[in-house]
Parts: structure tokens; sequence; C-alpha cells
């Protein structure tokens, strides 16, 4: 599973919920977090590998290599500030570029629940983005705890449906490599040609 | 620097350093000659970890080879022959540099406002074509007028095809540090010289480089010349404002080293071994950590780190709680090795509530899994051992008291072993606890530092009288000693203390110090 989202909108709170329930404001992600959790559904237990990516706009480049491949994507945006919503949109059209559609389970989440009174994004704006889109939609408050479990468990439940109706189709398209994210640099001893980058 | 000493000891004989008076009580006291590099307490019997860069001079040959390309222009060329001459008369009784409040940043603060004004190191960061890209007090927007005048000076003083280094007026020093595409400005009231200033700023340089790369930096400027660069550095600020901290409170960034967590060989050794096994194609540095402290390091062969670039490491792990909640995997640069891309750090804690933290350096994005294999390998090793218990045990105690030396008025001291690029210093005591006090401290020390690497007149043995401490200084070719005794110490204390405290070095050496540096 991967976060995505602008800077400040509460993936990583989130993603310490779902891995242990508790809240502290955390200092801004450098470049990812990885953490995993095990999600008990009725008759089987997933193991999630999470990974909550950094919304600072200088890590984006390397952004890609989190979401390929993963079975489930959680846009997040903050409700009671609109451009993050703004944001997500367009995080979705990178996203509808990269996963072939029914792959991989998408959803929108616009957290800060807790800060209604300063909403500047509603409800049916959020639910009619995703209707739209096909994604899934929920609200949820990092801070409060409000929905974060049922959000999880219904994530669990969707990528376990996902992948029991397309085990064959996922596992080929994974190993697609997708020529135009790769750059991959190989290490010689020479100092000065150590690694390098595309900006 | 090769020819450091020599240099030193040619100008001491020549009597241009000191007052005659001054020179001959000194050189009757004068310690035995020092221990010649590489065989100082706490130099390491193989190669040392870190790029040869072991003193100040070398660390900063960059700074001036920019500086000389052309003429200086100092605008207040009289006013700064003053200073230079009370740098080199005073001796005793000078005063204190002024004492900082513990200042906190607020970035809502009024630019216009006597309290902005009076913060005693201001920083500012801009573009070449003028645009400001980070304060430490105040917002940027604010500060769009001051940032012009700034920029109309650096262009007025290149037009004439010539480099402003630095203004000296009104007990402020303002020092231009040009870095295209960048231009970073410090405005200052302190006593540092401005080679030790324009070392912070060179830091403040680096910090950037190090989460943008310098290519990327050229590479945006290049294709738009005003580019608000605070869109890229956005939700980063705290990394440089930490820096900055750290510039006046870690004796490593002034000493151009780094510190060791005190635990005996044996411990180490297990530790580095376990953390040697742990090798991958792609991996070229692994760190552990304990707090500030280095526990080991373990570098591929033919690789070197250089201490700024593990300052900067040091930076991130310690200004950002994020890699408490998982393993963090981050693009870093490491802007001494190469400024041009990206390494690719895995970080974490060893266990979530240690102090020990573990960052593995590969040069491969996609090495995530790997790195985190690798981890894993160590710690499996590294558990089945006693080591570990002990390495658990010497976090209880990362420092030590200065009464472990046993001499009489030694208060603190900072001992750097310069072939190894390794320092060590005991624990503050109880009258240096607060942090204006520790800062005033650190203050005086990097006014000894400014003497012995003075420019133009660099000095190997410096003693000071104050109201509140007797300091000593003392840099030979092997290592550097900044003593710190209290008032009622004598010069001859001070001067018979230096033996004994090295002996004591000596005698500790292989807890306090990394004396085997391991490669893959």
């Amino acid at each position: 599973m991967v976060l995505l989202g602008s800077s400040g909108v509460g993936k990583s709170c989130l993603a310490l919920r779902f891995g242990k329930d508790e809240f502290r404001s955390t200092s801004p992600t450098v470049g990812c977090a990885y953490l995993t959790r095990m999600v008990h559904l009725s008759d089987v237990n997933l193991r999630f590998e999470i990974w909550d990516t950094a919304g600072q706009e200088k890590y984006h480049s390397v952004t890609p290599l989190y979401y390929r491949g993963a079975h489930a994507a959680i846009l997040v945006y903050d409700i009671s500030k609109r451009e993050t919503f703004l944001r997500a949109q367009v995080w979705l059209r990178e996203l509808e570029k990269q996963v072939v559609p029914g792959s991989s389970v998408l959803w929108l989440v616009g957290n800060k629940g807790d800060l209604a009174e300063e909403r500047q994004v509603s409800v049916q704006e959020g639910e009619e983005l995703a209707r739209d889109r096909g994604l899934y939609f929920s609200e949820t408050s990092a801070m409060s705890g409000f929905q974060v479990s049922e959000l999880l468990a219904a994530i669990a439940l969707r990528v376990y449906e996902c992948l029991g109706a397309q085990q064959e189709g996922l596992s080929e398209w994974r190993e697609t490599p997708l020529v135009n994210l790769h750059h991959r640099d190989t290490f010689s001893s020479s100092a000065a040609s150590c690694c390098r980058v595309g900006p | 620097m090769d020819g450091e000493a020599p240099r030193a000891r040619a100008s001491w004989e020549n009597g241009s350093l000191a007052p005659v008076d001054r020179l001959r009580t000194e050189r009757a006291d004068s310690p035995t000659p020092g221990l010649v590099e590489g065989t100082e307490p706490g130099a390491g019997q193989k190669s040392a970890m870190f790029v040869h860069a072991q003193s100040f001079e070398d660390l900063n040959a960059e700074v001036e080879k920019d500086a000389r390309r052309d003429d200086e222009v100092d605008r207040s060329e009289g006013e700064h022959a003053e200073e230079e001459l009370k740098v080199l008369v005073r001796e005793e009784n000078i005063e204190e540099p002024p004492n900082s409040p513990l200042e906190s940043r607020s970035k809502e603060e009024d630019v216009s406002s006597e309290a902005w004004r009076s913060h005693r190191k201001h920083v500012f960061v801009l573009s070449e074509a003028g645009k400001p890209i980070y304060t430490r007090y105040g917002t940027e927007e604010a500060l769009s007028s001051t940032v012009g005048v700034m920029i109309a000076l650096v262009s007025f003083v290149e037009a004439e095809k010539n480099i402003i280094r630095s203004i000296h007026a009104d007990g402020y020093k303002v020092v231009f540090l040009s870095k295209s595409p960048l231009v970073l400005v410090g405005v200052y009231r302190t006593c540092q010289s401005d080679k030790e200033l324009l070392r912070e700023l060179q830091y403040i340089y680096y910090q950037i480089v190090s989460l943008l790369t310098l290519t990327q930096l050229n590479h945006i400027f290049q294709h738009k010349q005003n580019y608000d660069l605070r869109r890229l550095l956005a939700g980063s600020e705290y990394l440089t404002d930490n820096l900055l901290l750290r510039l006046d409170r870690d004796p490593g960034l002034l000493l151009s080293a780094v510190t060791c967590l005190p635990l005996a060989t044996s411990a180490r050794d297990v530790v580095s071994s376990s953390l040697q096994a742990a090798k991958a194609t792609n991996l070229v540095f692994s760190i552990l950590l304990a707090g500030d402290q280095l526990v080991t390091l373990i570098r591929k062969k033919d690789q070197f780190l250089h201490h700024i670039d593990l300052h900067l490491v040091f930076n991130l792990v310690g200004s950002s709680s994020s890699f408490r909640e998982g393993e963090g995997w981050t693009p870093i640069c490491l802007p001494k090795f190469n400024t041009a891309g990206f390494f690719h750090a895995h970080i974490s804690y060893l266990e979530p509530a240690s102090q020990l933290c573990l960052i593995l350096v590969s040069t491969d994005r996609e090495d995530f899994f790997n790195m985190s294999d690798c981890k894993k390998r160590f710690l499996e090793r590294l558990s089945k051992r006693s080591a570990y218990q002990a390495l658990k045990e010497a976090l209880k105690s990362p420092s030590y008291s200065v009464a472990q030396v046993g001499i009489p008025e030694l208060r603190h001291f900072l001992y750097k072993s310069k072939s190894s690029g390794l320092y060590t210093s005991p624990e503050f005591p109880v009258m240096y606890q607060s942090d204006e006090e520790q800062e005033r401290l650190m203050g005086l020390y990097q006014d000894l530092h400014s003497c012995l690497h003075h420019p133009t007149r660099p000095l190997s043995y410096f003693y000071r009288c104050g109201e509140t401490e007797n300091l000593l200084a003392w840099v030979t070719s092997g290592f550097e000693l900044y003593l710190c005794f209290s008032p009622l110490g004598t010069k001859a204390l001070a001067v018979s203390a230096v033996t004994k405290l090295l002996k004591w070095i000596r005698k500790e050496e292989d807890r306090l110090f990394i004396l085997t540096p391991l490669t893959y």
C-alpha cells in the first residue's frame, strides 16, 4: 500500500494510526518511510507493506518507485486546504497513467476530519470525484482516530478481493519494467561517476 | 596541511605573532614539542575513515581559492586592519562576546522589529536573480527589499570584475559567499573571523545541495532564472535551522571532526565486524550512530566519507523523528563526495526506543529491500553476541566526567586527533549545563580556533585569562587541543596539564577512538 498526497496532509499520522493506533505530530517525512502491519480479515491475514511517501515536491521524482506495483494507493488530502485536494487530483492523473484499471485499489481520503469547522472541501466534492474516477472514498481523522481502522479494514477487504480476482494478471503486470522511470546507474570505484540522477 | 606546522613555527621564531615579552614567557613555559601526525593519541592504526582533510586549512582551501581568484574587496579596510590588530594583541581579560539569549525560531517574527535586528547570527540564502530562498529569522517574503540590497551589492562589485567578501561596520560583519547559482549572506555580531563565518555559510550551502544536488540546482536556474527555490525546499527548512544551531553548539563542526561513543575495543570490534559482514553490492557506507556519536563506520574500499557529509547525515537523523516510525528510505546527496548525484540511504533505529541508528548508504535507488535485509542480518548477528549488551550498557554512560582525568581546575577540553579526524571531549560540567552557558563556552572555543587558524598569522599556542575561565589552546601537526580551566588555574598549571592529559588520552584511546576502521 502506498500513501500519496501533499506535504502536511497527515499521511504519516495515518500510517502511524494504521501501525500502532497512536497519534503524534511528526516531523516532515524524509524520502519515504516503510512500515508493515498485519490485518486480520475474517478468513485470512493480510500483511500490509505500507510506503509512507514524503509530500514535499523535491521527492516527487522518486515517488513512482513506490506506487508502481502497489496493491493499494491511498490519495490523501486535507479537508481544510483546497489546494491539497487539487494536488490529489494531480496525483490521481499520475497514478492513472501507471495503473491498469481494476488491478489495484485506489482510495481517496479526506483527512483532518477534526477540522470540520475550517472545511474547504465538502464531502460531496470528494464523493463526486471518487465516483467519477472510480475510486473509493472516506473521510478520516488521524488525530481522533475517526474512521481510520474502518478504512484499513475496508482497504484490506478490497485488496483481498482484487487479488483473488486477478492473481495472474497482477503478477504479470508487476514484472513489466517501466522503462521511463528507471534510471539505474552502476557504481564504479571512481568518485566522479558514482551516481547521478535526473532532476 | 603539511606545511602548516613549520610555517607556524617559523613565524613564531621571527616574532611577528605577538608582543615580544609575551613570546619570551610562553616559550619558556612551552610544553614538549607535539607528537607528530599519525602518532598522536587517537590516531588510527590503519588508514583513516575520512577524507584526509585533517585541518581547518584543508577544509577551507576551496573558499580561499575562490576568494583569491580576484582581489579582495573590503569596504572598510581600515576597520578590518584594526580588528586584526585586536585579534593579535588580545591576551588577557578581553571582552566576552555578547551572549545570545536562547533563540527559538519564529517565522512570524516582524522583520522591522528590534528583536529581529538583535539576533546574533542572521543567515540569508538568495538566488542570483535576487529571490529570497531562506532566512533564519522572519519570513522570506518580508525580506525582499533587504535581499534586493544584498544582491545589488554583490552584482555591483562583480561588475568591476571583483568579488565582495565582507563588510565590517558598527560591530557587525556581513559575510558573502557566492556559490553559483546561490548567494549566501551572513550578518553577524560575533568575534569570529571571516574565515570561520564563511565556513558556517558553506555548511548551509552544502545542506541545500545535499537535498537537491548541484546538478539539479544548476538545471533549475538555467531554465528559469527567477525560480522560487522555496518550493523545492519546503518542509526542509528545519534541517537548515537545526544545522545553524549545531554550528553554535557542536564542537565537531568547529573542529571538522566526529566524536565516538566510548566503548571497549572488544565490543566495538564485534559490532564493526558484524556490520562489515552485512554487505551488499551497492552498499558504500554503513554508519552506526548513537545520538550524535559515532559507534562505527564501515566503508567500501577506496571510498572515503568527508566529515562534512557525515555531519549532514547526523543533522538529518538528529532533526527528524520520522525514522522512528519505520524504515526510512531517502535520496541524499553527499556533496563532498559528489555534488552531481544522489545516494540512497536506508535509515532506521535498531530498536524502537533505542538511540542506535543505522544508516546504510547505497548507490541504487531500488535497493531498499537489499538494505533492509542487510540491517536484518546485522541485527541477527549482533544480538547473538554479548557485545550487543555491552553496547547497550555503554549507551547509558555516553560520556565521561572530566574528573576522571584527574587534573585540578580543569573543567572541560576538546582533543582532536588530526590523522583520524576524530575528537573526544568530556561531558559539560555543572556550570556549563544550560544552553546559554554551553553556547558561551563554544563561543570561547570558536574564538581560540579563529586565532589558531588565522588566515595570515596562524598561532600554534595560545593562553588566555578571562574572568570566568582560563583557556589554553595548542595545535601541532598531530592534534588540536583546547582546554578550559577555572579562573583559579595558573598558566604553569595549564601547561603541565597538557602532558598529563595527553597521557590519559593515550591510555584511554582504545575506548575513546576508533583505531581500526574497517572496509567491506
